[in-house]
């Protein structure tokens, strides 16, 4: 492996578009005879749909076509959940595109409507009249899970998605021998993902040849053209699905959705080209939502300090229907990470997936794991408070040691690999936390309190193992692909079914090409996000693109290097196995200054004049790369936050992040992904909340109201690493995308407790607003007396 | 009922028959095909829409296009000279400044404007300057070491 490429902090490859603005997003397309879809969403949570009327809209200026549910009877199925968690009693309820009957969330669609231009489709809309007749609605997932509450689906009895349960231990022994038992209530509140490019489809169907076109703004086309084909009954030969340039998707790009379905519907129907994208309110009420827990969490530890047992209860709001990956996130993806980077004998989790008149929640970056993360990280704060041990003691001395090869811990995973207090110590020490803490005990300052934070944790990535895929309910695999295509001239192209939206890989791909094989990175281009012109593959989500589809193409580049040797021999007239390979020259042993470069053997290749006996022509390989486990990436991070008491205002000062994700590809890239991915964090501690009001309307519904980060309210991040590599990879990868944003809210949340426990304040909602911080110390002055 | 307007985009004249109420992005994106000029919001708050107006900062979806009338505009795909990009796009490239892009046109056009205003910025500056436009991949620190770098050149002059 060359070190020069792999591990370079080159440029990327996919900028130049970027920043002259010649990228193609999935709204920059015109096609001819192009038509605009606009969606009629209902502005009620819970209601009957009574009557609807679209003759007005129908013949108003421009308008091509307007469509309610019944239209769409026997051309379109419902829109699939796709993640059948076994075990659980898992009750799904149909999610028809436009809203049958009854709606259940405010941005429920009720009608689309398809004109000329999209000034004229959205005029139309305000011509529809429908008659609803409100019910009761509710958004709390635990309100909507007791007796009472307002009933979403008939046949589904106590809104239950689904009861998920993990057990591991004798957790009852456990806590009956503790020395100590602390508990808390943690909601993990609603978030909205916010990727800067608002959804889109853009469908076009040609009755001629039955083939249906559609460029959607999405993180998996193969998965969409899957769905696509079970949602609008054409095989899947008659369906390419291109995700164009995407701009970010954070989760939120993973479901397949309604209004896209809706598009390819209209588009079908009209035998035109029928584009679609969705407004920023629009993105708020309907695009999924994250996050979504209320936790009953209880501790059992002795008088050290080192952990017995974790027994917890999580009522995980799902909304108003199951989005296609939904069932997976708050129970596989998150429960079985809770013993995270520590020594846990027992823990038992019961998750209750709930329908509630919300927008459908999904994987929304971490998925799972930040409120794992959150769980542990904060009751091993409230522990360290009540055995009066400081957060970096309790978290010591509950580590597992450092490993190389395999750990099994209590929730039946099997980590990888991990230097879990290797990555503490070397935060710890950068920061100068024994410093900080010295200075900390000297007082708060003009009433102002400093407060650290500390959160260590461990993810499960590279997703995964199709066997574990199959035996989780996940309906497909989790395998990726790669081909490798060497042209004549010794350029390369490559060909992935995984389907980056930002994250660089046409970059890094194009550098491990590059180190595997001697060639250089911009000599690569890096092909995805289009079903008819790549191989199939499961899609960009969980941190799973570089350690799964990285894997794919290294082996497929030691497949090319393997035959290349082969021709190389028959060249230089020698045996194969006295051939050498050195930085993309191919040499008898011992004799490196007689070589064939890579490009040599491509142009042979290609031309065929002189090939070994019985090997094909050609240079391109392919792989199909199933992983043997998930990766395991970890770290520790550390806050330090001021928190004036006399407002509640809440600076962030420092923030310290040490992620092990493997040996690095391209650093600068892997430095980016932790600044995203910690402010994303940061932002749910301190500023983000999807707000319902008792009505189920979503208070917080555009960008005026939720408050995402800004630049002038953060500081510089300072990004360390430790590199752990993965014994099961390759190249020892791991992933990187979601890490920031999994340690960060719970050291930025640490942090601002720590600096309120002298004044006796010792649980608040996120997110910490000034608000919130002053009324919990207004509450705690009162409850001293 | 549409009026008509002549706009200068990048440098091209183009006269149009437009609907009164059309915002100026749409007549970027929409009627002239400019589509490097993005739409991320519909309250001006993302300023993925930032162009410039007569040389001065402008979030495209807060003016008419009749408002334009006359004007010159300049977006993403006008500030680079041919095949040299412009110091601000090689600096965000340079210092990895953008990951997915999509806000990247508005926040290069933004980071114009705070150097014409203030050719050499405290990164606090920066901050404050860049508080009106939201990225969610970057978490903005490499923004701001971009815009830090190309304050170094001529960026906002030109």
């Amino acid at each position: 492996m060359s070190t020069r490429i792999f591990g370079s902090g080159i440029r990327r490859r996919e900028d130049p578009r970027l920043i002259t603005g010649s990228a193609t997003y999935t709204d920059d397309l015109t096609l001819p005879r192009m038509v605009h879809a606009a969606m009629l969403r209902s502005p009620h949570a819970h209601a009957r749909v009574t009557s609807i009327d679209t003759g007005k809209a129908a013949a108003a200026p421009g308008v091509v076509a307007v469509y309610t549910h019944a239209d769409t009877e026997g051309g379109l199925q419902p829109a699939p959940c796709a993640w059948l968690l076994p075990d659980s009693d898992l009750k799904i309820a149909s999610y028809h595109c436009l809203a049958k009957d009854v709606v259940r969330y405010v941005g429920d669609i009720v009608a689309v409507v398809v004109a000329q231009s999209r000034y004229q489709a959205e005029d139309a809309l305000e011509l529809i009249d429908v008659g609803y007749e409100p019910l009761p609605a509710v958004t709390d997932p635990e309100a909507a899970a007791a007796e009472g509450a307002p009933r979403l689906h008939d046949e589904i009895a106590g809104n239950q998605a689904f009861h998920w349960k993990v057990a591991g231990g004798d957790v009852d022994a456990a806590f009956a021998g503790a020395d100590v038992v602390v508990k808390d209530r943690i909601i993990q509140q609603r978030l909205i993902p916010n990727a800067m490019e608002p959804r889109a489809a853009l469908a076009s169907y040609v009755g001629a040849t039955g083939e249906l076109t559609v460029w959607n703004t999405t993180q998996n086309p193969h998965i969409v053209r899957f769905l696509t084909s079970l949602v609008m009954g054409l095989s899947e030969d008659k369906i390419r699905v291109i995700a164009p340039e995407v701009g970010g998707g954070f989760g939120s790009k993973i479901a397949a959705y309604p209004a896209d379905f809706l598009t390819m519907f209209c588009s079908r129907k009209l035998g035109r080209p029928v584009k679609w994208t969705e407004t920023r309110s629009e993105n708020y009420q309907a695009t999924t939502h994250g996050r979504d827990h209320v936790q009953q969490v209880e501790l059992a530890a002795k008088q050290d300090g080192t952990l017995l047992g974790l027994r917890c209860t999580v009522h995980a709001g799902m909304g108003a229907y199951l989005s296609t990956a939904a069932p997976g996130i708050p129970t596989i993806l998150h429960g079985l990470m809770l013993s995270g980077v520590y020594t846990l004998p027992a823990v038992h989790e019961d998750v209750y997936g709930v329908y509630t008149n919300g927008t459908p929640v999904e994987a929304y970056r971490g998925a799972g794991r930040p409120e794992a993360t959150f769980m542990l990280e904060r009751m091993m704060d409230v522990l360290a408070a009540r055995l009066d041990m400081d957060p970096a003691d309790v978290r010591r001395k509950n580590l597992i040691p450092k490993f190389d090869d395999g750990h099994d811990v209590v929730t039946s995973l099997t980590y990888d690999s991990g230097d879990y207090p290797g990555a503490l110590d070397k935060v710890l020490s950068h920061a100068d936390y024994s410093g900080l803490r010295a200075r900390q005990k000297a007082g708060p300052v003009n009433g102002t309190y400093t407060g650290l934070g500390l959160a260590t944790y461990v993810e499960i990535c590279g997703l995964g193992p199709s066997q574990v895929a199959g035996a989780i309910g996940f309906q497909g695999g989790l395998w990726e692909s790669a081909i490798v295509r060497f042209h004549p001239s010794g350029k390369v192209h490559v060909f992935i079914g995984a389907s980056p939206h930002g994250q660089g890989e046409e970059t890094t791909f194009a550098q491990i090409v590059g180190s595997e094989l001697g060639v250089d990175p911009q000599d690569v281009k890096v092909f995805h996000g289009d079903t008819d012109n790549t191989p199939m593959g499961w899609g960009t989500y969980g941190s799973r693109t570089t350690a799964v589809g990285g894997a794919a193409l290294a082996l497929t580049a030691r497949k090319i290097r393997d035959k290349a040797k082969v021709i190389a021999a028959h060249l230089l007239e020698a045996a194969v196995e006295d051939m050498d390979y050195e930085d993309g020259k191919f040499f008898v042993k011992g004799a490196p200054d007689q070589h064939k470069t890579i490009g040599d053997i491509a142009l042979m290749a290609n031309v065929a004049w002189n090939m070994p006996k019985g090997v094909e022509a050609g240079l391109e390989a392919s792989t199909f790369y199933d992983p043997p486990n998930f990766t395991f990436p970890f770290g520790a991070h550390l806050a330090v936050v001021e928190v004036d008491a006399e407002t509640g205002a809440v600076t962030l000062k420092r923030y310290v992040a040490l992620d092990d994700c493997g040996p690095q590809i391209n650093p600068v890239i892997v430095e980016g992904q932790v600044h995203g991915g910690v402010v994303q964090g940061v932002g749910q501690a301190l500023w983000e909340e999807a707000v319902y009001d008792e009505g189920g309307q979503l208070v917080t519904g555009s960008m005026l109201d939720y408050a995402l980060p800004r630049a002038d309210l953060l500081p510089d991040i300072e990004v360390l690493s430790t590199v752990t590599p993965s014994p099961h990879h390759p190249l020892g990868v791991k992933g990187i995308g979601e890490a920031g944003t999994i340690a960060s809210t719970a050291a930025v949340y640490n942090a601002v407790m720590d600096a309120l426990r002298p004044l006796g304040v010792t649980s608040v909602r996120m997110p910490l607003t000034p608000e919130r911080v002053w009324q919990a110390i207004q509450d705690a002055r009162q409850a001293k007396g | 009922m549409t009026v008509p307007v002549s706009i200068t985009v990048n440098g091209e004249r183009y006269d149009r028959e437009v609907e009164p109420r059309l915002l100026l992005v749409h007549f970027l994106r929409e009627v002239i095909g400019s589509t490097g000029t993005k739409v991320g919001c519909d309250t001006s708050q993302c300023g993925a829409c930032t162009v410039l107006l007569d040389g001065i900062s402008l979030k495209s979806c807060t003016a008419l296009a009749v408002q334009a009338d006359g004007a010159e505009v300049t977006t993403i795909e006008g500030l680079a000279a041919g095949d040299a990009l412009h110091p601000l796009q090689d600096a965000f490239w340079e210092k990895h400044g953008l990951q997915c892009g999509f806000c990247t046109p508005g926040m290069i056009m933004a980071s114009h404007e705070l150097l014409r205003v203030t050719a050499d910025p405290s990164d606090a500056q920066i901050r404050h300057g860049l508080e009106g436009n939201m990225c969610r991949c970057t978490g903005y620190q490499n923004i701001v070491r971009a815009v830090r770098q190309a304050a170094g050149t001529t960026a906002g002059q030109r």
